[in-house]
């Protein structure tokens, strides 16, 4: 029999706590409801959910810029905009591996089209200096081979600077002549040691070589940052050649020799960049780059509602740019006059349909729910061809004398035409959980209430109508929330003037390509309906809802 | 009864009243119907009897297809339901759900625009009055069944009009607590003084709260009578059925003499009966008699009147009566009911009895 221990639980018959027992005898059960279920969970959860959680994630994902300039994001990180001049010269460096690189892979004009949404013009600059880039540090590399030709051979470098392993292995792969990929190239251990630079800019150009060009570094000769790095290892090290075999030491002392005899100029890649565009000698692009070095950015979110984030913090974008906000305000508004009309064109035939005889309300229902037969598409394009300014609906008018045929009403491509086509495919998911409500208040009310003194007004506006509310807070939230998300009607019938905060997403996710920005317009625009039903639970209650 | 006269003092008259729906059939054919002030009348009938429609057309939902409707005198024909300040209880109550108890009751007076202040004083004596003064805050959908009952009634007595009309409000009620109700409408209905319409297919309801009882059926009043002529004195044998246990046979009148009549009942057998809807000799009869009025004793009936023979079939013992089930006369449904008094003889199925009766008791009806 059940007991008590001493604090008050109950126990079960085994001695056992009784809230156990029970939590065990549940479990069984909760696991096969779950069960049950766990096919569509996963099904939403793999299709639906997780793809939707990517899309969103994207409204604040950065990682192109580190990704694709990682050495010049930490060559930047001593800067600061505050400085008002532009970054030394180991900034402009960086900039230049990186876009070598990057213009190998052409993630660079990725990164343009990234840049280009917080600055306009980016695109085009990376573009431009993308292609000079190449011959960047040109001189030194002519110079090097002015020194010796030997400089010229692909092949130099690899020996210079390759492990011998790794010399070997090519050799042999060469020679086997078969479609395996090529060895990736190892640097040796002395040219880590004693040519740091030039190991880690060769290591760069024979990794790209090998993965993204497919070539190999023994027929391809190095970029000019290569030759660069190794004049300034050879400067801070000029002994770095005893590290080297025989035949190398001659070759490296004599490009010792060429530098401190001036035969070698120094790299200026920030002439270089200045030279390719003015812009890279003012402080602008590289304040672009450091504002969106960061892998996570509220940019998007900014832009979403019309700010931008500059060094010096958020600010309003220019009156030109501003679109945004007034897209959602005319999303709101014309949603709410959309659900506002449906209401006063959905109630009474809602009420016709409860309380008509079961004949004709069927046939009413049918009429109802014909649109929802039709595709959407259709119907919308039906209404163009009624609502057009040569449309039937013009003509008639005209006919009837009611306008001039010179002043033809202008009803399509504007709001006047996102409201009449959005009202009228809308009105049944206002009809159907009206009438759903209307049919379960017995028509005995009414009569009771008109008994007790009441005219039909007050009869229906007393008794009815508030026993109808749960209807029409059910059909209001069901089509203000599929209005505010609406896309195709407005698409089509909009025009400028009437197009929807989705138009706007489509957009960018279609043809812009700016999928951050449509991620933080999607993820404000699900805000915002969530905020909305919270503050319809608050007024109406979420309990008073009737969907059937 | 001489109309005119009854027409002077009579609080509601339906006149020459022809109700119908599809222009095809009458739900109400010549309805002819007059109730003094203070009346309890019921209208008691099987369903699709036309009361229910009566009911409306007086209330106003329904308009009369011919005929005239007065109240008070006064013709109410094209008046609207709003404006005829009769009070209404609905089979379901017809609380409105969104409105606490008081607020419902004071619904009617608010439409009536009476101030506060009175609608208040009002509101709380007609719910002192069903003893409902404690739930003034509640919602209908918190009251049981009979507390709403009682919300309904003081709703429909609020405003203080001179008729109420009552559509089988007790019909969705337990036994027990339909039995208290009836008593208390009925005492409040007459401390009020109040003129009351009430339908219902109950007849027991009918019988026990009713000063007169109209019986419809087909779309006719088939009698209109205080409750113990209708029991008693049915005048055709629709409200003989209809009304109470009967027990019929079929016969054809041989002889009339005054009071009373032979008839020879299609068995053969020879009974007396007191003719009610036979006037001569031949006329095929459906004779009616109640299944306490039947006298198995011989010593008690009056000597020369006819008895028949009955083979007891069935016994059921009922607490304070006994149901006897006979065969007689070849019908084998023949109930006779006798009071649980210590000398009262327990017939034993199989045994073969003499039945008789008081020849007032038994009546010769029209046949159907």
């Amino acid at each position: 029999m059940t007991e008590q221990t001493a604090d008050g639980l109950m126990l079960a018959a085994d001695g056992k706590p009784l809230k156990q027992s029970l939590n065990r005898a549940l479990r069984r059960q909760k696991l096969r409801a779950f069960l049950l279920i766990a096919p569509l969970l996963i099904f939403v959860l793999v299709t639906f959910i997780a793809p939707i959680g990517d899309m969103l994630f994207r409204s604040v994902e950065n990682d192109i810029v580190a990704d694709t300039l990682p050495r010049t994001v930490a060559a930047l990180a001593d800067w600061s905009p505050d400085s008002g001049a532009p970054p030394g010269e180991p900034v402009y460096r960086a900039l230049a591996s990186d876009l070598l690189i990057a213009v190998a892979a052409k993630t660079h004009t990725q990164l343009g089209t990234r840049l280009n949404y917080e600055d306009s013009g980016f695109s085009s600059l990376l573009r431009g200096t993308g292609r000079d880039v190449d011959d960047m540090g040109e001189d030194v590399g002519k110079a090097l081979v002015a020194v010796d030709p030997v400089w010229d051979e692909p092949v130099t470098w690899t020996n210079l600077l390759g492990d011998p392993a790794w010399i070997s292995a090519q050799a042999d792969w060469a020679k086997a002549g078969d479609k395996t990929p090529e060895p990736p190239f190892v640097p040796s251990a002395a040219a880590q040691k004693n040519l740091p630079l030039t190991a880690a800019a060769y290591g760069d150009f024979a990794r790209v070589m090998q993965t993204v060009k497919e070539d190999s570094p023994t027929e391809k000769r190095p970029w000019n940052t290569v030759a660069v790095s190794l004049t300034e290892d050879l400067k801070a090290n000029p002994s770095a050649a005893a590290a080297f075999g025989a035949d190398w030491q001659p070759r490296l002392s004599a490009v010792v020799a060429a530098e401190q005899g001036g035969a070698i100029p120094a790299a200026d890649f920030m002439a270089a960049f200045t030279e390719s565009d003015k812009a890279w000698g003012t402080p602008q692009p590289w304040e672009v780059i450091k504002t969106f070095s960061p892998r996570f950015t509220s940019g998007y979110f900014l832009n979403a509602v019309d700010l931008k984030m500059t060094p010096e913090g958020i600010a309003p974008r220019s009156e030109a740019e501003r679109v945004y906000l007034m897209l959602f305000l005319r999303t709101m508004v014309l949603s709410l006059v959309i659900t506002g009309t449906c209401i006063l064109l959905g109630y009474p035939v809602a009420w016709l349909l409860a309380n008509l005889p079961a004949r004709t309300a069927n046939l009413l229902m049918i009429l109802v729910l014909l649109p929802f037969w039709t595709s959407l598409l259709v119907r919308t394009s039906a209404w163009k061809v009624l609502l057009q300014q040569q449309g039937v609906i013009n003509d008639l008018l005209v006919w009837a004398g009611l306008v001039a045929d010179n002043n033809r009403l202008v009803l399509i491509n504007n709001q006047t035409g996102t409201i009449i086509a959005m009202t009228h495919i809308l009105l049944p998911f206002m009809i159907l959980p009206l009438y759903s409500v209307m049919k379960t208040i017995p028509p005995s009310y009414l009569r009771a209430a008109k008994s007790l003194g009441a005219t039909d007004w007050t009869a229906f506006w007393r008794v009815y109508f508030p026993q109808s509310v749960p209807g029409i807070g059910a059909g209001s939230i069901l089509v203000f929330i599929l209005a505010i998300g609406y896309y195709i009607t407005p698409e089509l019938v909009g025009g400028a003037k009437g197009v929807f905060i989705s138009n706007r997403i489509a957009y960018h996710i279609g043809t812009s390509l700016n999928w951050g920005l449509a991620a933080a317009l999607g993820s404000l625009l699900l805000v915002v309906v969530l905020v909305l039903y919270w503050v319809y639970d608050r007024i109406v209650g979420i309990d008073n809802v009737k969907l059937g | 009864m001489a109309e005119g006269a009854m027409a002077n003092d009579a609080f509601v008259v339906f006149d020459r009243v022809q109700k119908s729906y599809d222009g095809v059939t009458l739900v109400v054919k010549d309805l002819n119907l007059s109730l003094p002030k203070g009346e309890f009348l019921t209208m008691l009938g099987p369903s699709g009897s036309g009361k229910t429609t009566c009911l409306m057309m007086l209330a106003g939902f329904e308009t009369a297809t011919h005929g005239e409707i007065r109240l008070n005198g006064r013709n109410i024909n094209t008046v609207p339901p709003h404006k005829r300040g009769i009070g209404m209880v609905f089979q379901n109550y017809a609380l409105f759900p969104h409105m606490t108890v008081a607020e419902n009751l004071a619904f009617p007076l608010e439409v009536r625009k009476l101030d506060k202040s009175v609608r208040d004083e009002k509101v709380k004596r007609a719910l002192d009055m069903v003893q409902m003064g404690a739930f003034a805050g509640r919602r209908p959908s918190q009251l049981s069944g009979g507390q709403q009952q009682r919300i309904a009634l003081a709703r429909a007595l609020v405003f203080e009009p001179e008729l109420v009309l009552m559509d089988e409000p007790l019909g969705a009620l337990d036994k027990q607590l339909r039995e208290h109700m009836q008593f208390e409408i009925t005492h409040l209905a007459h401390n009020l003084g109040i003129t009351t319409v009430y339908v219902t297919h109950d007849q027991t309801e009918a019988l026990t709260m009713s000063d007169r009882v109209a019986v419809f059926n087909d779309g006719r009043i088939q009698q209109l009578a205080p409750p113990s002529e209708l029991y008693e004195a049915p005048v055709n044998s629709f409200v003989a059925q209809f009304i109470g246990e009967n027990n019929r046979l079929m016969g054809t009148v041989t002889e009339i003499t005054g009071e009373t009549c032979v008839v020879r009942l299609d068995s053969g057998d020879i009974i007396d009966a007191k003719p009610v809807n036979v006037s001569k000799v031949g006329d095929r009869t459906q004779v009616s008699i109640r299944p306490e009025r039947v006298e198995t004793n011989k010593a008690r009936l009056r000597p020369g009147v006819h008895t028949l023979k009955a083979e007891v079939t069935e016994f059921i013992y009922m607490g304070d009566i006994f149901r006897t089930r006979l065969k007689v006369a070849g019908h084998d449904d023949f109930v006779i009911k006798t009071r649980n008094a210590p000398d009262q003889i327990r017939h034993q199925p199989g045994q073969m009895i003499e039945i008789g009766w008081l020849p007032e008791d038994c009546r010769a009806l029209d046949a159907p």
